[in-house]
């Protein structure tokens, strides 16, 4: 790693004004778990290393009115073993356990997962399928939008130069919903090849579907909803044919690179394989199905 | 520039000077000498680097050495104190060891294991390993010799 300067705020308003004041000669790191490797790779050399992983305040999960907020310096074993996220958001669980492995989760964080922005990152897609929204702070102020609008491009987010990650907000799922995820990577542990995560709302009766959300990880400079896929399935009843239909238009609307990892090829059949796999789970457990799959 | 680093390793307190740009594992190898902890890929993937921060296992080669300050870091050097932990000797009684280089890693990744969850089952001792790689062994031996240790703990 190049040199820096390193600098340890006690408090988020000390953070925050380290950045306006360096802006873009600083950067900031929590569990470092991504940033590292960009550092002693050298793809970048700050001048400053604002180091947060030890701000008080910012980790924590809570359950509020319809929703849960995750603080963004909550490292990724708390959310795995929560038992406020296995209640309500088991999606997140499904991908948590698979990213990375324990002693990255052990010490990197959820803000700093969202924030590097990795097109293969395997929390995103599913905290998009469940509409998550982020807060983000600076000197200038606070804002809050949608997890789907922060991730812009390849590890790039809307974050400006003075701006820290503080929050996720998850709204609570009603009861006719279930969802699904899953990731296929080469190795246990590794980046994803692709993966696809969903989160289906039935109507009351639970027969047909009302409302779905499918987000596709690895395949897209950034994770890709699936829309017109989802439109296929609002407001019709699940059966084989539309299932399959509903794998093959996911994929249509993957946008893969060819890589070490397979040809686009391959990976825009891994989506349709998972999508249609999955979107059938998650309709299953709406309904009431209570698989023990992971 | 040089910034203080007090933290507890092995249960002794120490005040270090170091530069910034240090990993932990570097300024344990180098400025503490204990090299039980391995250098393995410098890059996260192969575990060899494996401590205990607070009870939890980490990758020192992705950690700054400053993180570590106010904490209590174990690594193997500190298993040994009062003769063979009983994970070392289950490894040694189940031939586990073949090179030797990812087995500091994986008997820490091990212990933290086992003290969360003394009755792991064989899946959970498979899961909490995916980040510790052996071109040894085949991880056969290395899974009795912590299955073995955990039942030798109920027992």
């Amino acid at each position: 790693m190049r040199p820096f300067i390193y600098f340890e705020p006690q408090s988020l308003e000390e953070a925050c004004d380290l950045l306006a004041r360096h802006g873009d000669e600083a950067k900031i790191i929590a569990g470092g778990q991504s940033l590292i490797h960009l550092l002693k790779q050298r793809l970048i050399a700050p001048a400053f290393l604002i180091n947060i992983k030890s701000l008080p305040g910012l980790a924590y999960i809570r359950n509020g009115s319809g929703r849960v907020s995750i603080g963004a310096l909550t490292i990724h074993h708390d959310i795995e073993t929560s038992p406020l996220v296995k209640e309500e958001f088991p999606l997140v669980i499904d991908a948590e356990r698979r990213l990375g492995h324990l002693q990255i989760r052990n010490w990197g964080t959820v803000g700093g997962n969202l924030c590097h922005a990795d097109p293969a990152g395997d929390l995103a897609p599913a905290l998009i399928a469940l509409g998550a929204k982020v807060k983000v702070k600076s000197t200038r102020g606070g804002r809050e939008l949608a997890l789907e609008d922060f991730v812009v491009d390849l590890f790039a987010t809307v974050l400006e130069q003075d701006e820290i990650l503080t929050e996720i907000e998850v709204p609570v799922l009603s009861p006719e919903t279930g969802t699904a995820y899953r990731k296929e990577s080469v190795i246990a542990g590794g980046a994803a090849i692709a993966s696809v995560a969903t989160v289906i709302g039935m109507d009351s009766r639970r027969k047909t579907v009302r409302d779905a959300r499918i987000v596709m990880g690895g395949v897209g400079a950034t994770p890709l909803r699936a829309k017109a896929a989802e439109r296929l399935l609002v407001g019709k009843k699940l059966d084989d044919r539309l299932l399959e239909e509903a794998g093959i238009a996911v994929a249509q609307e993957a946008d893969p690179t060819t890589s070490v990892d397979g040809s686009a090829e391959y990976k825009r059949e891994i989506v349709r394989v998972l999508a249609e796999e999955i979107i059938g789970r998650a309709v299953a457990r709406a309904q009431g199905a209570n698989d023990n799959v992971k | 520039m040089k910034e203080i680093l007090k933290f507890r390793v092995n249960g002794e307190d120490y005040e270090l000077y170091v530069e910034p740009n240090k990993t932990l594992v570097e300024v344990l190898r180098e400025e503490l000498e204990l090299t039980g902890t391995k250098m393995g890929c410098g890059e996260g993937a192969c575990g060899a680097c494996t401590v205990l921060i607070d009870g939890r296992a980490v990758k020192s080669c992705l950690i700054l050495a400053l993180q570590a300050r106010g904490k209590d870091v174990l690594t193997i050097e500190g298993l040994g104190k009062k003769g063979l932990h009983p994970l070392q000797q289950s490894f040694m009684d189940h031939f586990a060891i073949q090179c030797g280089y990812c087995t500091p890693g994986m008997i820490m990744a091990a212990k933290a294991l086992l003290d969360e969850n003394p009755r792991c089952t064989e899946e959970e001792i498979r899961e909490s390993l995916v980040g510790n790689l052996c071109r040894c062994t085949g991880y056969v031996k290395i899974m009795e010799a912590i299955s073995a240790a955990r039942d030798g703990a109920k027992g």
